[in-house]
């Protein structure tokens, strides 16, 4: 699960992380107060969507007076935001964070994520703030700094230390960052993060580290424990035909192709797609419905894929393993009737009680193509989304 | 022979009295010889019942005592689900088979810390399980679609493992023992590791590896394979199509920061001598072509 840059602040704050003053804001009168309570002459007006690179795609605007802020958070506010990570569409603005503006030195870099390789928590930090990590990753490694953290012990005032000396960190300043780690590891670990990153961690004029941004992303099969996180969740940042999916407890993601595709389990789920593509169509989705499939859920599958107004053709692909192909086919009919299916579809079954599955589908009368195999059935829903 | 668990194998189904590992654990007693090998249950505070004849124990270190299994099964949910690994580590069984899915990676972490140094092996979580055919199956695979033969398995998914098997069984190819590692980001065994078993296992003549975006086992596997392996593999990487950033039903299957895409792994995979398809319905049929 993602939250918004506010949140990260609020959350890495409580662990004592230092970050700039700041408030969330929702409007531009908001805004304009927001500034006028924190004072001073320089504020920075951030546009608050879940993707990255909000300030190349314009949505991180410094004003140095109450006109300016109001101006700047007129033009944010609303907006369309396009950014590398939002895709060409962009996503619209509809949170603001209003901040003190900062005086830096120097910019940092520090992230924070679970390696699978070895299997810990690892924290990366680079003298190289402010641009994207991949690109620093890509031409100087050099300058990323890892250390890895064992779970028992946290992280420890030597590494910490070290760590802080390497990516220049004055003497000065070295204990306030040492605790800033530790503090950012702490949050990372109570809070069953899957990602943290600080980019940039400033050096202000005065030799204080300071988190100018924060991002941080959760474990979903850790919020059942985390409340307070789930408080956090913005439903507009994300896709309502995967908030609807997630609701049945289908895994859901929406693609840019023409081909819904109905599967159970996500890796025969992913292969499916792969398969469409091979032969020549594009996936309208990604959508695993898991091993215990109902009737209804199959149904509310074929609903959140035909609000997709780009859908041509479905295929269900099922390998019945505890899920018996039956239920599978008596659910697909089922769906096709309620919905009154007008995009071709095809099914190909395999697996537990399959020849009681295609039974079913033959005497449904329904205009079901049916698919002897993966490829076959692939070939036959690319053929019917271009013969249309 | 086999890897991993054979006719000879006692096993204990932890979270025995949940409707899953009740349903999983009559499966695998009416599958080969499952009748001799499910000999015990564990579900706290349930000890001293039985399920189906299996007497149920209120420890992991009882049951392993009083009946001489040695595998554990864990069906227990996800909150519990670590914990419950932790116990079967320390009561010092050799093989430990994770079904559950949604265990928080944290606790994966922790859970890992602890076994090092620690002889317990781990299959999973978030796995089917582990089968070898016409003698036991352990897990949540339809046992009936497989047949014993020369063929090993390894994979990160559970039905695109069915899929896989379905296409052998199409080529009249049976399987020596078929792995499901799991789809979690900190797991147990790791495609090497299965792929190292199967090196020496002499029933099996060629292996399929099957693969999916996330992560960089698969190409760690295939540079072990290049120096070591000497039987065929073939492999399949599902998720060419999959976006970046998106975690594709799997916690494991996420493409980030440019890292552990498809493409990469299978360059990886041929560059090592492992032959690939990019059709996920040819797995089988290039497998056939392998085998001397």
């Amino acid at each position: 699960m993602k939250i918004h840059e506010y949140q990260g602040k609020e959350i890495l704050r409580k662990y004592g992380v230092a970050t700039p003053r700041g408030f969330p804001c929702f409007s531009v009168d908001e805004a304009v107060e927001a500034a006028r309570k924190l004072g001073g002459r320089a504020w920075v007006v951030k546009a608050q969507i879940h993707a990255g690179g909000r300030g190349k795609g314009g949505g991180v605007k410094l004003a140095t007076s109450l006109a300016e802020v109001k101006s700047h958070a007129g033009a944010i506010l609303g907006m369309q935001l396009k950014t590398h990570q939002t895709g060409p569409g962009g996503q619209k603005v509809r949170r603001l964070l209003i901040e003190e503006g900062a005086d830096i030195k120097k910019e940092l870099y520090l992230g924070m994520v679970v390696d699978r390789g070895s299997q810990r928590v690892v924290l990366m930090a680079s003298s190289e703030g402010g641009m994207d990590i991949e690109e620093v990753a890509a031409k100087s490694p050099e300058k990323i700094h890892r250390v890895t953290i064992e779970p028992d012990t946290g992280l420890n005032d030597r590494d910490a230390e070290d760590i802080a000396r390497r990516i220049g960190i004055p003497q000065r300043a070295l204990p306030q960052a040492r605790d800033l780690l530790k503090a950012l590891y702490r949050a990372f670990d109570e809070t069953d993060a899957s990602l943290a990153e600080i980019n940039p961690l400033i050096l202000t004029g005065d030799e204080h580290v300071l988190a100018l941004d924060a991002k941080m992303n959760f474990d979903d099969n850790a919020l059942f424990r985390h409340p307070e996180i789930v408080a956090m969740r913005d439903l507009d940042e994300e896709d309502p035909a995967e908030i609807e999916a997630s609701k049945f407890d289908l895994s859901y993601i929406s693609l840019d192709g023409d081909i819904g595709c109905l599967v159970n389990g996500a890796g025969l789920a992913m292969a499916t797609m792969d398969i469409i593509k091979l032969y020549g169509g594009s996936p309208a989705n990604f959508l695993d419905v898991g091993g215990g499939a109902s009737a209804e859920k199959v149904t509310e599958a074929f609903k959140i894929m035909l609000r997709n107004p780009d859908l041509k053709a479905i295929l269900v692909n099922i390998f019945g393993g505890i899920m018996k192909c039956d239920v599978i086919a008596e659910g697909v009919v089922a769906a096709a009737r309620e919905v009154s299916l007008k995009v071709p579809l095809v099914v190909r079954l395999e697996g537990t009680n399959v020849d009681l599955g295609k039974k079913i589908l033959a005497e449904s009368g329904l205009p079901i193509i049916t698919g002897s195999n993966m490829a076959d059935a692939a070939q036959k829903v690319v053929a019917a989304t271009k013969h249309k | 022979m086999s890897i991993l668990i054979d006719r000879n194998t006692r096993v204990m189904t932890q979270g025995i009295t949940g409707k899953t590992g009740q349903f999983h654990t009559k499966m695998g007693k009416e599958y080969a010889n499952g009748k001799n090998c499910y000999v015990a249950g564990v579900t706290p505070k349930k000890g001293g019942q039985s399920f189906e004849g299996i007497p149920i124990f209120e420890t992991v270190r009882e049951a392993k005592e009083k009946t001489g299994a040695t595998v554990s099964v864990i069906y227990v949910p996800p909150p519990y689900a670590a914990a419950a690994i932790d116990e079967a580590v320390d009561a010092g069984l050799e093989l430990v088979i994770c079904i559950t899915e949604g265990i928080p990676v944290r606790d994966m972490i922790r859970t890992r810390y602890r076994m090092q140094g620690k002889k317990t092996i781990l299959v999973g979580p978030n796995c089917p399980g582990v089968i070898t055919p016409d003698e036991i199956k352990i897990g949540i695979m339809p046992g009936h679609i497989h047949k014993q033969g020369p063929v090993g398995v390894v994979s990160r998914s559970g039905t695109l493992t069915y899929e896989a098997v379905g296409q052998l069984m199409e080529q009249g190819l049976g399987q020596s023992t078929c792995v499901g590692i799991g789809g979690d980001p900190v797991n147990g065994l790791k495609h090497l590791d299965v792929l190292k078993l199967f090196n020496d296992d002499p029933r099996t003549e060629a292996v399929v590896m099957v693969g999916e975006i996330g992560g960089t086992n698969e190409e760690e596997a295939a540079r072990w394979v290049k120096a070591n392996m000497r039987k065929p593999v073939v492999g399949f990487i599902a998720g060419v199509t999959a976006p970046p950033g998106k975690r594709m039903g799997h916690a494991g299957a996420i493409i980030s920061g440019g890292k552990g895409t498809a493409a990469e792994k299978l360059e990886v995979m041929e560059a090592c001598g492992i032959k690939v398809t990019r059709n996920p319905a040819e797995m089988g049929k290039l497998l056939k072509s392998v085998l001397r």
